[in-house]
């Protein structure tokens, strides 16, 4: 057994580190659209909407139902082969696409939840006062769901992070594959992916300080 | 003037509202009593269609709408018309008094943030209310959130206030401030349709009472005739019942 190299450890930090903007990039972005897209699932699990209720209980039960890496490379190097317009994409975007697909499908059942979740007597004063439903969900409902599935919609952000490294798969140099380069050239690997595994960890323990913060925040209201 | 008839409400099997019939005028203050389960609270729930009726014919000024096909934007209409008190108050949690009062002013009535602001003030000043202008309803007492739930409802300037046994849920020392507060609306000659069980405070605001029983209206007059010649004999047993 041969000890760490910690200097060749030291060097590489900055090296992976200039890849965290590309790793928070595709989180953030997977992210934000994810959200978008598992409220609207979600709003429509609540509303069942004839006709479209199945198509959404097949989305979820395909994504949920199936590995993230399959699903990427079913999207990079599958479906170009069958809708020739694909070919363009490059890595970061199927890596994006995948990511939101995947975890939009998990947030989908969390934000319905959550919606359920909200008090009957909230929906009752919205519609009471001849809010439509449109804005009874946005003003009233959504941000009270928002505030009981914030600590689960945190943890499948931090899966997403931590997914994005799967990134490196379809070609992507991220953290990972920059690793992966630099480990090729010094035979290091452990050191390299070692490097790799801190910084993650270092964002992720990073998360769960904001999360307590945001939990904060998303009480306030709710205060005695 | 507003014009019920008819009205009907079944939840499976039970009749709960069955065919009722009533006018209101404008500026009347009517109280409805009765037993437990008799349907009270169903017909609030129905003028308001939070409960959807099946049959019936409910006017409110120039709208008119038949409870079997009434649309999408007929029910929003009869809402805008009408303003709903809650038993248990259902102020929006992620909303303070301020913005509760607020909130269908903006959102519904369209009324530009600075206005709107001015009348929830207002209307928090006359419920003794402005210095929790800015507090979470999880931080006001029992009675406290039923004002602001009865603001909210006063600054919608409704055609029709529903209220819902607004002082059910409270502790007792929160309701004779409810019911003061409800006695200054009512002395505005808001008309007003009031489920309540305190008997006294029918007997002091109403223009008119109306006895339910079994989904229907059994008898109506004004509290003398009801509380001092009730000829009704459901109606006299409930009564003594009560104690009044």
């Amino acid at each position: 057994m041969r000890a760490l190299d910690l200097e060749y450890m030291l060097g590489l930090v900055p090296v992976i580190l200039g890849y965290v903007p590309l790793t928070l990039f595709m989180a953030l972005v997977g992210m934000a659209l994810a959200l978008v897209l598992a409220s609207l699932l979600a709003v429509e699990r609540v509303f069942k909407v004839p006709g479209l209720d199945w198509l959404v209980l097949l989305f979820i039960s395909f994504f949920r139902g199936t590995p993230l890496l399959v699903q990427l490379f079913l999207f990079y190097y599958g479906l170009p082969q069958v809708l020739a317009f694909l070919t363009q994409i490059n890595g970061v975007t199927a890596a994006i696409m995948g990511l939101t697909l995947h975890f939009s499908a998990y947030m989908a059942e969390s934000i319905r939840a959550a919606i359920a979740g909200v008090d009957r007597s909230q929906w009752e004063a919205a519609q009471s006062i001849g809010m439509t439903q449109g804005q009874m969900m946005r003003r009233i409902v959504l941000p009270q769901a928002t505030r009981i599935a914030a600590p689960t919609l945190v943890n499948y952000f931090i899966d997403m992070i931590k997914g994005t490294s799967l990134a490196f798969t379809l070609g992507v140099t991220e953290m990972m594959g920059a690793a992966q380069k630099e480990a090729a050239g010094s035979f290091r690997y452990f050191e390299a992916f070692l490097v790799v595994a801190i910084i993650y960890w270092v964002i992720v323990e990073a998360l769960n300080q904001g999360q307590k913060r945001l939990e904060l925040f998303l009480n306030r209201a709710y205060a005695r | 003037m507003i014009d019920i008839r008819g009205l009907t409400k079944r939840f499976g099997e039970t009749t709960v509202i069955d065919g009722v019939d009533l006018r209101i005028a404008h500026g009347e203050r009517v109280v409805v009593i009765g037993p437990s389960g008799t349907g009270k609270s169903t017909l609030l729930r129905c003028l308001n269609f939070l409960d959807r009726p099946q049959a019936g014919q409910i006017s409110i000024g120039d709208l008119t709408l038949d409870a079997a096909r009434a649309s999408r934007a007929q029910i929003l209409a009869l809402r805008r018309r009408t303003a709903f008190v809650f038993q248990n108050y259902a102020l929006f949690a992620n909303r303070t008094a301020k913005e509760n009062i607020m909130e269908a002013l903006v959102t519904v009535q369209k009324q530009p943030r600075a206005e709107a602001e001015a009348r929830a003030l207002a209307v928090l000043a006359e419920t003794g209310l402005s210095d929790k202008a800015d507090s979470y309803p999880a931080a006001l007492s029992g009675g406290q959130q039923q004002r602001v739930g009865i603001g909210r409802a006063m600054a919608l300037h409704a055609d029709l206030m529903l209220f819902d046994e607004p002082t059910s849920a409270l502790d007792p020392e929160w309701v004779g401030e409810v019911l003061d507060l409800m006695r200054r609306v009512a002395a505005r000659r808001q008309t007003m349709l009031i489920v309540t069980h305190e008997m006294q405070f029918a007997r002091e605001i109403a223009d008119r009472i109306l006895f339910m029983h079994s989904g229907r209206i059994v008898e109506s007059g004004p509290p003398e005739q009801i509380f001092g010649a009730p000829k009704d004999e459901r109606l006299q047993r409930f009564l003594s019942r009560v104690g009044a």
